[in-house]
């Protein structure tokens, strides 16, 4: 009980801005065209490479003589960074195909 | 000192949701990705130089990771044909969840150094962010594999598979509960291998036209691993990014479940290729189908005035778009109305079409969403239906016990003449019957998409 009381003061704002993300995040996604929910997929799904920054701080704190810790965490990194690079790369490459204006 | 990149984060924050929301509208999607680009360079980049006291840094490995990711990212983002999108989509989404797989584990391992006592809620923390983050990441590389043909459905569905999946789902939570009251190496390197196998299990029965619906699901479980991810960092973004992943992903997968008018749930159990299969065993004889030839369409489409062409993926796969482009633009010049009828699931992904059609430069005003089409096709001439086979499939409104039952198509034996492009009688990617190919109005256009339309194209000139 101490251990959820200590979790819960330590974290009370990141428990506010994790319930109002899932709001703000299903008002922002409410009405698309069709047309644009495979580039919105692919940019979402870019977005959640964010996971990389957790890598970046596991690799900055890991002990220098630690090889295992090293690798995996690069690995972790790398898929982070394909997720992210290749996700808006391709997104933008989806979109460019939209240049020209609808007349409607 | 601190406060700088903490407001650095807060900008990047604001770029991601501003990067969403103009993701979500046409005019604005394209400076919407670029701002959540530039969102995630700024959250990257504070991250590297966050003042940390006395950590050792390792930023040779850091630099390596980065330019080792981004190449092969870039690379294969610019090698990558439209047709394949989907696929490449899911492969990304599966490094997500797989690099939060690998942090919870090492964090994990951190965590038995340190001394697990009065670390409850942290552990846990790794073990929910270990679970997620190896569902989609397992589960996404079968999707990737499933969508690209190198695995079939019926060679991962187990018979009651639906049943497997719940046992499975009890044994990784008892395995994962295991592990938070005896963490060690052994326990949580057994608890990986369990999670990653249920999320093997979860996409196996999964297939036909749900294929997308998944896609979308394990995006926001990506979106929910990096969250998780994010507490056991206490780093504010990567909660943020991730539930706004989480959330958008969730309303986008009902958004796709509501376009074929059937439940989530119905679509996680798999009723699809179970009952889909059966189906397409008992198929009974309907009769011969009408075949055609190019020159016969061509003479057809010369006389008509209203053609609406039904896109599918045996277009992309064909590559035939530049084909149904060439061809809009003849008939055109004779006054032909051409319009594209596009079914919310054609294709691997939702609006997975239009984006074929935008690459080659088709208008937007030309493309028929369903029920703007279903208006539209009584009095159409033609009806083009080019590498599409489950949206037009009218067992979806008339027999009850079809696996697609209920799902809304494009009624397209509602116009004077059908003509059917198909590569030979098989089944869709449902594995369905479809009765439309043995319809009075239809006719059969045998052959690769692309050549066909281009025989067609070859034709209609002649007759000038």
């Amino acid at each position: 009980m101490a251990g959820i009381n200590q979790f819960l003061g330590d974290n009370m704002l990141s428990i506010y801005l994790l319930i109002f993300a899932c709001f703000l995040g299903f008002e922002l996604i409410s009405k698309v065209p069709s047309v644009l929910h495979t580039p919105l997929m692919s940019g979402a799904n870019a977005i959640s490479g964010i996971v990389l920054v957790g890598s970046i701080f596991f690799l900055r704190s890991a002990d220098s003589s630690d090889t295992v810790a090293l690798v995996i965490g690069s690995i972790a990194m790398i898929m982070a960074v394909i997720n992210i690079v290749g996700g808006f790369a391709v997104t933008n490459r989806m979109l460019s195909m939209f240049k020209k204006k609808p007349k409607s | 000192m601190s406060v700088y990149f903490q407001i650095a984060y807060l900008i990047g924050a604001v770029a991601f949701i501003l990067g969403l929301r103009g993701l979500s509208d046409p005019k604005t999607a394209r400076k919407g990705n670029m701002t959540a680009a530039f969102g995630m360079g700024l959250a990257i980049v504070t991250s590297l130089l966050y003042p940390m006291a006395d950590s050792p840094d390792n930023y040779a490995w850091i630099i390596g990771a980065l330019i080792i990711g981004g190449a092969i990212g870039w690379w294969s983002s610019a090698k990558v044909e439209m047709t394949s999108m989907p696929q490449l989509v899911s492969v990304f989404n599966g490094l997500g969840g797989g690099s939060a797989m690998l942090l919870a584990f090492v964090e994990f391992m951190n965590l038995l150094q340190v001394g697990t006592a009065n670390k409850g809620l942290s552990l846990l923390t790794i073990l929910f962010t270990l679970f997620v983050g190896a569902v989609s990441f397992s589960g996404s590389i079968l999707a990737y594999l499933k969508l690209d043909g190198k695995v079939k459905d019926k060679h991962v569905t187990l018979p009651q598979h639906q049943i497997v999946n719940m046992v499975f789902m009890v044994v990784t939570i008892a395995v994962l509960v295991y592990t938070f009251m005896n963490p060690s190496i052994t326990s949580v390197s057994i608890a990986t291998i369990v999670c990653i196998l249920y999320g093997i299990s979860f996409v196996a029965p999964i297939g036909g036209a749900d294929m997308p619906v998944v896609i979308s699901l394990l995006n926001s479980v990506t979106g929910i691993s990096a969250a998780t991810a994010g507490f056991l960092y206490n780093n504010q973004i990567m909660i943020l990014g991730g539930i706004l992943v989480g959330a958008s992903g969730t309303i986008l997968t009902v958004l796709m479940c509501k376009a074929m008018n059937r439940s989530l749930m119905n679509v996680i159990v798999g009723g699809f290729t179970a009952t889909g299969a059966a189906a397409a065993g008992v198929a009974k004889d309907q009769g011969p189908v009408q075949s055609t030839q190019p020159i016969d369409v061509a003479i057809l489409l010369n006389y008509a005035s209203k053609v609406i062409m039904v896109p599918g993926y045996g277009m992309a796969v064909a590559q035939a778009q530049k084909y149904a482009k060439e061809l809009d633009t003849i008939l055109s010049k004779k006054d032909v109305e051409v319009y594209y009828g596009i079914h919310p699931v054609a294709g691997r992904m939702p609006g997975h079409m239009n984006v074929l059609l935008a690459e080659v430069d088709i208008s937007y005003d030309k493309l028929l969403d369903l029920d703007d089409c279903n208006s539209h096709l009584s009095d159409t001439d033609i009806v083009l239906v080019v590498g599409a086979n489950d949206v037009v499939n009218p067992s979806a409104l008339d027999d009850p016990g079809s696996s697609i039952y209920g799902m809304p198509v494009l009624e397209v034996w509602n116009a004077k003449q059908v003509i059917v492009f198909k590569r030979s009688m098989k089944p869709g990617y449902a594995g369905i019957q479809n009765p439309l190919f043995f319809k009075e109005n239809t006719k059969m256009l045998f052959g690769d998409a692309g050549a066909t339309l281009k025989g067609i194209i070859d034709e209609i000139k002649t007759l000038d």
